[in-house]
């Protein structure tokens, strides 16, 4: 079987199209690098979307933090320490537990399903550890800046929206990408917790493990996963550079702030 | 345990909780939260030499230790952790298998590698098909906490790699100056500095870990999580004395204010640790 054939077979696998049934001996190398780059798939469809959705939450949460009214600002605190404080892994078996009691009394039955289950874990999850980065940089916006804003007679919602929060996500982003690139990692733990896989429609570490396993070679498919995962890490660091170039575009170029990695979080 | 948990059928209550939570499965799982301490304060130290030795390299004048040590602490930088788990579980195994192998039986003619199957002499197996299951057990938690110092290891190297060049450069001239070589100068001026700056960071790294503890239960160890699923899954009045439906929620949940507990203690801990590191520093956080 040529190499085209295995990736018309097995690129889309991990969605359910193409070839039903996985390689079951023989393992060629392009059949490993096909089947953990479709698994890619759902690595980057839980990485993307939560980051997505829990950038907004996030903002909200870092808001809620920083209010002085205590009815938002100790449930934004008790979010991001029970986020924060657990890990990852704990917090998808009991929302997995969870979700079936719900589906046995008939609330949101769709939950149980790892696509929507673990995909609502991670985003409260990144919208709590990006919550307090965006808390942090809330605190360390310049005084300045909103006496200015209050001197040209820039008020309320209007303030927050041209002052603070553009000036919080510049001083962020840093910190910000680095829980971008971690939760891209994150994403790996999905299948292994208690979510279910259905017809073998994995993420790129279930086929990786699955080559491993089946061939007891681990030096092959996970340097291949390793691989991916560089490349979607640069990518990261690609698009979040440009949108760090974006935020700080009006600064002189000295004081800019580079996107350094920090391997300080996983979770 | 108690006397009055000699029938369990007619328990009602707190009674059929206290004797519920002490049945012998039960104990069990509570040793296994043992485990994970001691898998934390074994690979602590562990994970904190290993980092070392990766900084130390990092900076060294020679270049292929220079290489290796650089190439040590990025090697987590752009891959999840999760698959460097599961890929020295078996490596290390499968590597120590085959040193065995060349050592014991030199004169073996087969392939390794035989297509799917990884093969060494029945005399380099480890542990011995032999040994009793108890050997198999601590073979795998010292396999999982190697695994671990190494992952760590690579982190910490990274966080005393930063916390060396943080050292202000005067005070290794200063050193140079009163005539100590560079080992000495290392060894009384560097080492003793660099805590303060690493702090932080090996904080940070030990939240990691507590944190990163569940995934032994990946690593084929009977930890909290193994017994979390085992002892919450439904069980019917055939098998136990105590019948339950799904309790694995409940389970989970307790594990889960387990480590928010522990986290928090930490958190505590290392706050007043890293004030007393900054008592009497030249720096604005040093208070006298």
């Amino acid at each position: 079987m040529s190499c085209i054939q295995t990736i018309q077979d097995y690129a889309l696998r991990s969605i359910g199209l193409g070839e039903r049934l996985l390689p079951k001996s023989d393992f060629t190398l392009c059949q490993q690098f096909t089947l953990i780059g479709s698994g890619m798939i759902w690595n980057i469809y839980f990485g993307a979307l939560a980051l997505i959705i829990g950038f907004f939450i996030a903002s909200a949460v870092a808001m809620g933090k920083d209010a002085r009214t205590p009815w938002l600002r100790k449930p934004a605190e008790w979010f991001i320490f029970v986020f924060r404080g657990s890990p990852l892994f704990i917090q998808f078996f009991f929302a997995y537990f969870l979700f079936l009691k719900l589906k046995q009394v008939g609330v949101m039955p769709w939950l149980t399903s790892a696509q929507a289950g673990a995909l609502v874990v991670l985003i409260l999850n990144t919208a709590a550890y990006s919550g307090e980065i965006f808390f942090g940089a809330l605190r360390a916006v310049p005084r300045g800046d909103l006496e200015a804003a209050d001197a040209y007679g820039i008020t309320g919602w209007t303030r927050f929206r041209r002052i603070t929060w553009p000036t919080m996500l510049r001083l962020a982003w840093p910190a910000y990408t680095n829980e971008a690139i971690f939760l891209f990692h994150a994403t790996t733990l999905v299948f292994l917790s208690g979510f279910p896989i259905w017809k073998q429609k994995g993420d790129a570490l279930y086929y990786a493990k699955y080559f491993a396993d089946q061939t007891f070679n681990p030096f092959v498919p996970y340097p291949i996963l390793a691989g991916y995962f560089i490349l979607l890490t640069l990518a990261v660091i690609g698009l979040y550079g440009m949108i760090n170039k974006r935020l700080n575009r009006h600064l002189p170029q000295e004081k800019r702030r580079r996107i350094r990695i920090r391997p300080n979080l996983i979770r | 345990m108690f006397q009055y948990c000699a029938d369990p059928e007619t328990l009602e209550g707190f009674k059929w909780l206290s004797c519920y939570l002490t049945t012998g499965k039960h104990m069990n799982f509570y040793w296994s939260f043992l485990t994970v301490l001691a898998l934390l304060a074994i690979t602590a130290p562990t994970a904190l030499a290993f980092g070392f030795f990766g900084a130390t390299a990092a900076r060294s004048p020679v270049p292929p230790l220079r290489w290796l040590g650089k190439a040590y602490t990025s090697i987590v930088r752009g891959v999840p952790d999760i698959a460097f788990f599961l890929f020295f579980v078996i490596a290390l195994d499968q590597g120590f298998e085959w040193m065995r192998h060349q050592v014991i039986c030199p004169d073996w003619s087969e392939p390794i590698r035989q297509g799917n199957d990884f093969l060494v002499c029945p005399e380099a197996k480890l542990p011995l098909s032999t040994s009793p299951q108890w050997i198999h057990e601590v073979y795998g938690f010292f396999l999982a906490v190697l695994t671990f110092a190494i992952v760590f290891g690579a982190f910490a190297a990274n966080v005393l790699f930063g916390a060396m060049r943080a050292v202000p450069r005067g005070q290794i001239e200063t050193a140079e100056a009163y005539g100590m070589s560079h080992r000495q100068a290392f060894w009384r001026v560097l080492v003793p500095q660099m805590w303060m700056y690493a702090l932080p960071g090996l904080g940070n790294l030990w939240m990691i870990l507590i944190k990163a503890t569940p995934l032994l239960f990946l690593l084929g160890v009977e930890d909290i999580v193994y017994w979390a699923r085992e002892l919450g899954g439904t069980v019917n009045a055939r098998f136990t004395a105590y019948p339950h439906g799904d309790w694995r929620m409940w389970y989970f949940l307790a594990l889960l204010v387990f480590y928010l507990g522990f986290t928090r203690v930490s958190e505590i801990a290392i706050e007043r640790l890293n004030r007393r590191l900054l008592k009497g520093q030249a720096i604005v956080g040093g208070g006298s």
